[in-house]
């Protein structure tokens, strides 16, 4: 008799009781949903940075600023377009194929980490010349060995293809980097809107 | 007197400037467990505000600052 009754009352609560089990699920579900778009808008511990300039001081401080953030532990994206472009050329790497405005691009652009030029004072040459001997006295490392510490610190490069192919750069020629890769105006998007900290130099 | 912290690692860093320092002792503070101390000793007098800074956002802690002429020695625990 007791059985029964219990049985009853429990068959008489189950039909409520799986419809408000439904709705709660319905809620979790829904909170679910807004957390997932939530944390997409949240950024990633990212530096983003575009490498615009083409000019050997600008360059060490984007290298300088990368590394430091690698050290850091930032995840560390660095984009180079226009001008910036020709110091991951590489001195010892020859293309032929190109066409005469790839050409005279190619031998009027620096070539390489080794032959940018400082923004002032560059006084033909001497200028950077001596810039150079100073920061080899001071130990400042330079811009050769920034752009190793970079790959070993796990920083991205990205490459402007419009860019490249405007200056008739051959991917064969830029230099060996361990995380190098082309990509247009998107690609930088997507990762400057995940970053905390974007920059443009 | 204080009491001597006893390093599982100790780092040259005298006569590197800037970001040398940092770099270096991010990768430094890998080749120790978690608990151990690293001692870095430095020349670079911007390591005095630029380890903090690292340590903060590295999740690691600088247990100890000492300033002696013309150098900087941290004591730094592996937290993470």
């Amino acid at each position: 008799m007791e059985e029964n009754t219990l049985k009853a009352q429990t068959s008489e609560e189950t039909p409520e009781s799986i419809l408000k089990l439904k709705e709660v699920q319905q809620q979790i579900d829904e909170i679910k949903s807004k957390l997932e778009g939530l944390s997409k808008k949240v950024p990633e511990n990212k530096l983003s940075m575009i490498v615009f300039s083409g000019d050997l001081d600008k360059i060490l401080a984007s290298f300088i600023i990368a590394t430091g953030a690698g050290a850091m532990g930032m995840e560390v994206v660095m984009f180079f377009t226009f001008w910036g472009t020709s110091v991951l050329r590489d001195t010892s790497k020859q293309v032929g194929a190109k066409d005469l405005m790839g050409k005279m691009f190619g031998a009027m652009l620096p070539k390489g980490a080794c032959s940018v030029k400082l923004s002032k004072m560059n006084m033909a040459g001497m200028g950077t010349k001596m810039m150079k001997s100073l920061m080899k006295k001071k130990n400042v490392a330079s811009l050769k060995q920034m752009i190793e510490m970079a790959g070993e610190l796990g920083v991205q490069i990205y490459v402007c293809e419009m860019t490249m192919d405007l200056m008739g750069f051959k991917r064969e020629e830029m230099i060996d980097y361990p995380n190098i890769s082309f990509c247009g105006v998107a690609k930088f998007l997507e990762e400057a809107m995940k970053s905390k900290v974007q920059l443009f130099i | 007197m204080s009491e001597e912290i006893k390093a599982d690692k100790v780092m040259d860093l005298k006569g590197m400037p800037c970001p040398m320092p940092v770099v270096k002792v991010s990768k430094g503070i890998k080749e120790i467990q978690v608990g151990q101390v690293l001692e870095a000793v430095t020349t670079d007098p911007g390591a005095l505000a630029d380890f903090p800074a690292w340590a903060r956002t590295s999740g690691n802690e600088i247990v100890k600052t000492e300033q002696g002429e013309g150098t900087i020695r941290f004591y730094i625990k592996r937290k993470v």
